[in-house]
């Protein structure tokens, strides 16, 4: 037996995981008649309030059910939009986002989306139709494999073959989608399934043999973890998307501010502590911060909690904190050791492994490595050129974030408008920050802000959008429309595909291959859809338009047409190390 | 260091469970030289035998990311164990009625059955471990090989390590 994985009863589940305690049996068997209705049951008593979804031939006895049934459903565009809502739902409330979707296309839609939730750990059961087993296999219409298709992007899928098969198959999905290291789980429904007769059954407990969660840490593991902690000088947390899942930044804060220690945060640990503490050296790695990647360098211990050590964050792996002893605790054992080799290796759920070092009194003398953090902070800050005239990027963030007193929940696209988010959007809490960090995947942020203002209708939501990467599901703005979503988006209009740009500038001499997008007339695209649609081209509008845009009730669109050309720096340059950051580009 | 591995996985006997292995595999850039399946002891439940070839780190991804799969119940690497490893092989082989007792001499010696005759082949059973099977093979090559199936390596651990086997992996 493998010693890192142990069965166990307990579940360590994220905050706010679905369980099964929520049923609506009113003390009588409602009346199911076919595997749809039992579907629909089992999922009411899973916990599930919202489906994203879009119909077809294969779910039509799932939609004849739903039509019936309390639980919301969000019709969105194209099935793409409904896997990225349902993270955006997810990554939001810690709950469960669900998808239904039919065979075929509709199935192969959802690829980009499961394959972005298994690569950032977003819980999320997505529910497929499929051709009757009859004709499984025969190439029928809308057939396509999908089991085979997302083996490598699921955390585990599920065909049903047997209607009796159900029940166990839903307990077992929603369990494991959300305990552990949360993921996708796909269930397949021929449609002989779900348009058969069935009876009603309950849900039962989970039952998956051979699913392990580890168990809590040793004492012996968190004690070698304190006795570093003792003899650091130059301690550092190194803090990512883990911390989320289970629940503990409330803990991680308070062991921060026991023991002194800076934070450095991944792109999915930004919220995990708050930006504006003095302890919090910003976020590391390629678009890092000059303090954090110097701190990552030359820090002596180096507390690695809920994170992967990612090639984005590690830089050239042969130079990455080559001073540090270092800790990695993470609840999936096939993390450890997979890019970089730790002194102290713990697999477990990271909230049990602090509630256990909180209990220690690990007070490291950190006064003079937190004055020499703030030295290299002062030494090169974030910063930009702003003019009166010119619009920048940066600064549309940061009025952003001035407008929404830094509280919006905001979204993003990929590329540098997600960089400049991440760096000048000053993010205070956990499941404030919902952006693609592992698959980098355009087209994810618009429909994720989708998913987070159906999770939450009162609080602000914004999604920073890229000017290329909005057209990636532009069609979700009839979504948004139709539901009255008042979410905003902030279009970063750079007349290109920044990034790439930028790599084009700096590493294959300014040729601008393809990067050069064009694009609607964003205004009018969002009145041709009934939104609200704002342009500004400099400071002064900027800031009168997102005053106009946050007082409006419904759905706006702001086209920010910000200079052209602005780079993100600091910049790793892919096969350096974290310390070689380049600061600025000049021309030959 | 880059040794040959003997990896043995137990698996819930399900629909593409052998896709789910295989796959990770192939995605994680394992290579597998070998693997057999068949039922174990328990009802429902398979024994997966996988010969591949890495370093520690290889055969450590390989327990955490084989043993993360929902399917399987347990896996160990045996590389290092002392375990009973067989393989069985047919091999046809031309045998014409003038070099059929020449044949037979070179078979005795490795306790093979002969399994089919024909005019002019005959096919040979045998079981072993792989070095044996090389063996025989090489021997009989001269002869003419019409055709070789081999079922690949399976294995258990040898009476009285299993519990050593749990604190080494």
């Amino acid at each position: 037996m493998n010693q890192f994985i142990k069965e166990t009863d307990t579940v360590h589940a994220g905050e706010g995981a679905t369980g099964s305690a929520q049923t609506d049996r009113q003390g009588q068997a409602p009346g199911v008649k076919t595997g749809a209705d039992l579907l629909i049951s089992l999922l009411k008593e899973a916990g599930v309030e919202t489906i994203f979804g879009y119909p077809g031939g294969a779910v039509l006895p799932i939609y004849d059910s739903l039509y019936d049934s309390s639980i919301r459903h969000i019709l969105t565009r194209h099935e793409q939009g409904a896997i990225h809502a349902a993270e955006g739902y997810a990554r939001v409330t810690g709950k469960t986002g669900v998808v239904l979707v039919t065979s075929g296309p509709g199935a192969t839609n959802l690829v980009t989306g499961i394959a972005d939730a298994y690569m950032d750990s977003t819980p999320v059961v997505v529910m497929t139709g499929q051709v009757t087993m009859e004709s499984i296999g025969r190439d029928a219409f809308q057939e396509a494999d999908i089991m085979g298709i997302t083996m490598p992007v699921t955390k585990h899928n599920y065909q049903v073959r047997d209607i009796n098969d159900l029940p166990q198959v839903m307990a077992d999905a929603f369990y494991i989608a959300n305990s552990g290291r949360p993921g996708p789980v796909l269930i397949d429904l021929p449609k002989n399934i779900t348009a058969g007769p069935a009876t009603y059954q309950p849900l039962p407990k989970p039952a998956a043999r051979g699913y392990k969660i580890p168990s809590a840490p040793a004492k012996e593991q968190v004690e070698a973890i304190a006795k570093l902690i003792r003899d650091a000088k130059k301690p550092l947390l190194y803090v990512g998307g883990g911390i989320i899942s289970s629940g503990a930044s409330d803990l991680l804060r308070q062991f921060a501010k026991q023991t002194r220690i800076p934070v450095v945060s991944t792109l999915m640990g930004l919220g995990v502590y708050p930006a504006g503490d003095e302890q919090f050296i910003g976020m590391l790695g390629m678009h890092g911060t000059y303090a954090a990647n110097k701190a990552i360098t030359d820090c002596d211990l180096l507390l690695a909690f809920g994170v992967r050590f990612d090639d984005r964050v590690t830089g050239k792996l042969q130079m990455f904190s080559l001073h540090s002893k270092k800790v990695h605790v993470d609840i999936d054992p096939a993390e450890i050791g997979k890019n970089v080799q730790v002194d102290v290796a713990v697999v477990a759920n990271i909230k049990d492994t602090l509630e256990m070092l909180v209990q220690h009194d690990l007070q490291p003398d950190t006064k003079d490595w937190l004055a020499q953090l703030k030295a290299w902070d002062s030494e090169w800050p974030l910063r930009y050129h702003g003019t009166s005239d010119d619009l920048k990027p940066q600064q549309v963030v940061e009025l952003l974030a001035k407008h929404t007193g830094g509280k919006a929940i905001v979204t993003t696209e990929v590329g540098q408008h997600q960089m400049w988010a991440a760096l000048f959007y000053p993010f205070s809490r956990p499941r404030q920050l919902v952006t693609s960090g592992g698959l980098g995947t355009m087209g994810f942020g618009f429909p994720s802000a989708v998913g987070a203002q159906v999770a939450e209708p009162d609080k602000t939501v914004i999604c920073v959008a890229g000017d290329a990467s909005f057209q990636m599901n532009i069609q979700e703005l009839q979504t948004v429309v139709e539901q009255g979503l008042p979410l905003k988006v902030a279009i970063i209009n750079n007349r290109f595909l920044g990034m790439v740009r930028q790599w084009q500038q700096f590493f294959y001499e300014k040729r601008y291959a393809e990067s050069r997008v064009s694009s609607p007339d964003f205004v009018k695209v969002a009145e041709a859809y009934g939104a609200l649609g704002l342009r500004a081209t400099n400071p002064a509008e900027a800031e009168e338009i997102i005053t106009k845009a946050l007082a409006h009730e419904g759905p706006v669109i702001m086209d920010f047409v910000v200079k052209e050309e602005e780079n993100v720096f600091p910049m790793v340059p892919p096969g350096k190390g974290n310390h070689e950051m380049t600061l600025e580009w000049s021309e030959e | 260091m880059d040794i040959e591995r003997t990896f043995s996985v137990l698996v819930n006997d399900r629909p593409g469970v052998l896709t789910r292995i295989a796959g990770l595999f192939a995605r994680r850039g394992f290579n597998i030289s070998s693997i057999t399946v068949g039922t174990a002891e328990e009802e429902g439940v398979s024994r997966m035998t996988i010969v591949s070839h890495g370093d520690e780190a290889m055969a450590m991804q390989v327990l955490t990311q084989v043993g993360k799969l929902v399917d399987v119940l347990d896996v160990i690497d045996m590389s290092k164990e002392k375990i009973v490893k067989r393989e069985l092989a047919l091999i046809k082989v031309k045998a014409e009625r003038s070099n059929r007792q020449e044949i037979s001499h070179i078979l005795d010696p490795f306790r093979v059955s002969v399994v089919d005759v024909g005019h002019s082949s005959i096919t040979v059973q045998i079981t072993g471990d792989v070095e044996k099977i090389d063996a025989l093979i090489g021997l009989l090559r001269p002869y003419g090989i019409i055709e070789i199936s081999r079922t690949g390596v399976t294995a258990l651990l040898r009476s009285g390590t299993e519990e050593a086997s749990d604190a080494a992996v």
